[in-house]
């Protein structure tokens, strides 16, 4: 028995009209957070435990900053859709969208906040 | 052509009636610790943006992060991060087509659970 039409078939996109997008997103990412978490728990641990102005120049180094850029952006990315994916299985109808978007909302916000403050530590 | 008809299905048994195994238990912990991940990168942007603001500010929250409580959130941060990475990272694997058998996937989620304590641990004693 079929539930799909013909073009829905042949489109092979799903329910979500996204195919396996979100999918291939989260292989790219989840191979990309092994090498950034670690780098950034390494670069986070180093900086703590400095005065306020030693944490300013460990953070106006390169490397640190870019590590901590890096890792803001993929890792903030990844679990935004880990948490997309989870409100896609438990919630439903409005409440589901909303949630949806607040959580997007909240993450594309923080990843904005963290890159404001890297720059201003940075420059 | 479609049928639209929804039909009244019986429900297959859920989390609360399953008795739980380490394949279940472990990927539960990879969503767990995937979105956790979000309020631990709230409280950590608190310090950035505090170091970018002022000093004051920055005292605050540096002093909070190296206290006990601190000390307690940072290690159960750095378990999440370390854990999700290696359930992510056996998900890569199993996509790619390998140790899809069961008693595989079994010894995985104990090397996740052994593995992220192992990585904190070895964080916490280096840095």
């Amino acid at each position: 028995m079929n539930f799909l039409t013909d073009r829905k078939r042949a489109l092979g996109t799903g329910s979500a009209g996204h195919g396996t997008h979100h999918h291939w997103q989260m292989m790219i990412s989840s191979i990309a957070i092994v090498f950034l978490f670690p780098a950034f728990i390494i670069t986070f641990g180093l900086s703590l435990g400095g005065t306020f102005e030693e944490v300013l120049a460990f953070y106006g180094r390169p490397v640190p900053a870019i590590v901590t850029a890096l890792t803001l952006i993929v890792g903030v990315t990844h679990v935004m859709r880990e948490a997309q994916a989870a409100i896609e299985d438990y919630m439903h109808g409005v409440s589901e969208k909303l949630t949806y978007i607040g959580v997007t909302a909240l993450c594309y916000t923080m990843i904005a906040v963290g890159l404001f403050a890297l720059v201003k530590l940075a420059l | 052509m479609a049928d639209v008809k929804r039909i009244e299905r019986p429900l297959s048994p859920h989390l609360t009636i399953y008795r739980p195994q380490m394949t279940s238990m472990s990927s539960i912990m990879v969503r767990i610790t995937g979105i956790a991940l979000i309020p631990i990168t709230m409280i950590l942007l608190w310090w950035f943006l505090a170091a970018a603001t002022s000093a004051e500010s920055f005292a605050f929250i540096d002093g909070l992060m190296r206290s006990w409580l601190g000390k307690l959130f940072l290690f159960g941060a750095a378990w999440a991060a370390y854990y999700h990475l290696l359930g992510r990272l056996r998900h890569v694997v199993w996509d790619f087509g390998y140790c899809l058998d069961v008693d595989v996937a079994v010894k995985l989620g104990q090397a996740m659970f052994v593995g992220a304590t192992v990585l904190t641990v070895l964080t916490v004693l280096v840095l």
